[in-house]
């Protein structure tokens, strides 16, 4: 396969000194800085004081609650909206001074497959790639060399609105790729797709990393984050609440975990004691699974003992697990109560499309907000 | 976890440059470069309109044929009652209305593409492009006024074989053309702002209802004299009545004369009202989509 990453075809790299005016910042290793971010909206911030910094050629995730805020940041950094207060670089260029110069070096994939329904995949990519300024026989050649590394070559000439959901989202990413960009927003890449179309979708941003490019990706799905991520912010009424890797924020909980699932109903209040003796804590029970779980620190000793506890109290356990503690947990314990957004996602098919003002800040349920969520998608 | 069946390679290639930055297409950096990028990018929108037409044709071709289908039902179903003042032939009278009235159907094509691409993200997938700012705009408006131009074609065909022709010269039957795409372009403003300010492409049966009125009072298929004083004065000062009296002043077809300043200054009107309509929608069009970054 020829390099599918790099430069498209036909493009010869410019001269950086016949646009000394634009240079770009030399700020070392880091492909997006934001720094004091502010938004609103109608008087309701948005964004409050938002800061981020990625370094070039990793995978930051952006998580938070619906109306958080995270996609009005990435909104933001793509430059489809004007920030009230702060600054931004992406790819070295400021984002307000020379929003052309940061476009040329972005890829952007919105929450809607954004991308021609009527035309066919070909004529998508050819038709971006033009609008990119790339020669028409260098627009041809790229749109066969995505298509083919998006596994999307046999298409033929079936319009987009005949591709499954993960096909659409990889044609979408395909047109985002089409300059190979040097940062690619993600805003949840894989909202609304199947199992199997996401590990499709994440397969293609891995190779786009490879590849040595930038990707910020907003996500419903922690466990998204966890398996793509490097480094994961978490953002909650527009401020930022937390930041560092997947394990260092695991770490904030203490400890691990064990989960024990019992055969009866009937068992659970007799195992639920046994557990918070030798833990000393209160238990968290899932009564529907028949699961009771508690964090403990001497991972080995309290396996066994709570597996001999469970045997005299003749508690016949069907599954007892030692793990760590999920990024869920951690988004749970930082965020309060309110819902994790896995959950959210579920209840509401694609929520937090808006980050609208009049979201942030309340705690209200994700299924009440889609309804806007495709009007707001675009203010 | 196994891989999917369309396996996406796991690594690939590093850039050409060294430390991963990719030296992309220099941007224009003096007015005629930039007016060079317009120019393209105009053209590569106004060709995927094109496209559209290739890939849809039955889309196409059941919107040309609806106002044929129109010039058919009032020209021989309802013909028959209808009395042109003065005296001369109904399809005659009708044919330069029907024109007309395909350029306000217009509306919905520039509606429907606009709002389309604002709720499906293409629009704001152009924004994050390096796109000449008035491409996207131009582009619709190449595209549709094409198909305007196609859609007249149909009409003229239409009416030859109905009858109806102009009687003046080729030149002054030119200038009612043109009177029919100025003002398609005067509502084409009206199309885009409606498509951005709308929340998709479902508020098409608003516009819908918008046009009808707009199509019907005027005085395409009926002289204003015969209706109630009110409404008569309503359709004599449509914008569309305008073009349809000017059109029928300048193919010398018979028309609904009258005294009335808007029957006197028909072509006046004609170029007067377009005018007007693009200078208050064009500046509305343009502030909605600067809205789109607030």
């Amino acid at each position: 396969m020829t390099a599918s990453i790099g430069a498209p075809p036909g493009v010869s790299p410019g001269t950086p000194g016949s646009r000394t005016p634009r240079t770009p910042s030399t700020a070392g290793g880091v492909a997006i800085r934001a720094e004091g971010l502010r938004k609103a909206y109608a008087g309701q911030p948005a964004l409050d004081g938002f800061d981020l910094e990625v370094p070039r050629g990793t995978v930051h995730g952006l998580l938070g609650p619906n109306g958080a805020g995270k996609t009005t940041a990435v909104r933001i950094l793509s430059t489809l909206l004007r920030a009230d207060a702060g600054r931004v670089e992406v790819a070295g260029y400021d984002v307000a001074r020379h929003p052309a110069e940061v476009r040329m070096r972005i890829g952007l994939l919105g929450q809607h497959a954004s991308v021609d329904e009527v035309l066919d995949g070909r004529q998508n990519l050819e038709m971006f790639g033009r609008l990119y300024h790339l020669p028409p026989r260098a627009a041809r050649a790229r749109a066969a060399e995505l298509l083919e590394r998006f596994g999307l070559a046999d298409t033929g000439t079936k319009p987009v609105s005949g591709y499954s959901g993960g096909m659409r989202r990889r044609l979408d990413l395909a047109a985002a790729m089409i300059l190979a960009p040097q940062v690619m927003f993600l805003d949840e890449p894989t909202t609304g797709l199947d199992p199997r179309a996401r590990t499709e979708v994440w397969e293609a941003v891995r190779s786009l990393v490879a590849g040595g490019t930038t990707v910020l990706l907003t996500t419903q799905y922690l466990e998204e984050a966890d398996r793509l991520a490097e480094a994961i912010t978490v953002v909650d009424h527009g401020r930022v609440i937390a930041r560092g890797t997947p394990d260092a924020l695991k770490a904030r909980l203490g400890g691990d975990r064990i989960d024990v699932v019992v055969a009866e109903d009937a068992e659970l209040p007799a195992a639920t004691a046994v557990l918070e003796r030798l833990s000393g804590t209160a238990a968290e029970v899932d009564a529907a699974q028949r699961r009771i779980g508690v964090p403990v620190r001497d991972r080995v000793a309290a396996l066994t003992a709570i597996a001999a506890g469970l045997r005299e109290a003749g508690v016949d356990a069907v599954d007892i697990a030692l793990r760590r503690p999920t990024l869920d947990e951690v988004f749970m314990d930082l965020t309060g109560s309110r819902t994790p957004p896995a959950e959210a996602a579920n209840a509401a098919g694609a929520a937090d499309a808006a980050d609208a003002a009049t979201e942030a800040g309340t705690a209200e349920p994700a299924a009440a907000s889609t309804a806007r969520s495709d009007r707001e998608a675009h203010t | 976890m196994t891989a999917p069946t369309t396996a996406l390679p796991s690594t690939a290639p590093p850039p050409p440059t060294p430390g991963g930055s990719f030296v992309p297409p220099a941007l224009p950096d003096s007015r005629a470069a930039r007016l060079r990028w317009a120019a393209t990018d105009s053209w590569t929108l106004t060709r995927r309109t094109l496209m559209h037409w290739a890939r849809q044709p039955g889309t196409l071709v059941l919107a040309l044929l609806f106002p044929v289908m129109i010039v058919l039902m009032f020209g021989y179903l309802f013909g028959g009652q209808m009395d042109v003042p003065g005296g001369g032939d109904y399809r005659e009278f009708l044919m330069p209305g029907m024109f007309a009235m395909t350029m306000v159907f217009g509306i919905e094509t520039t509606f429907a593409a606009v709002s389309t691409d604002a709720a499906r993200g293409v629009t704001d997938r152009f924004r994050s492009m390096p796109i000449s700012p008035s491409a996207v705009v131009v582009g619709r408006c190449t595209a549709d006024l094409l198909n305007s131009l196609v859609g007249l074609a149909v009409m003229v065909a239409c009416g030859r074989a109905v009858g109806w022709s102009w009687h003046d010269g080729l030149l002054r039957a030119l200038g009612a053309f043109g009177l029919f795409l100025l003002l398609r372009f005067a509502l084409l403003w009206i199309g885009i702002y409606l498509g951005l300010a709308a929340k998709g492409p479902e508020s098409l049966v608003a516009i819908q209802v918008l046009v009808w009125p707009l199509g019907f009072l005027s005085n395409t298929y009926a002289s204003p004299e015969t209706m109630p004083g009110w409404l008569g004065a309503i359709a004599e000062w449509n914008p569309l009545s305008a073009t349809v009296g000017a059109a029928r002043e300048l193919f010398g077809n018979p028309g609904w004369g009258g005294d009335s300043f808007a029957a006197r200054h028909a072509v006046e009107l004609a170029v007067a009202w377009p005018v007007l309509i693009t200078l208050v929608f064009f500046p509305l069009a343009v502030r909605r989509y600067n809205r789109l970054s607030r």
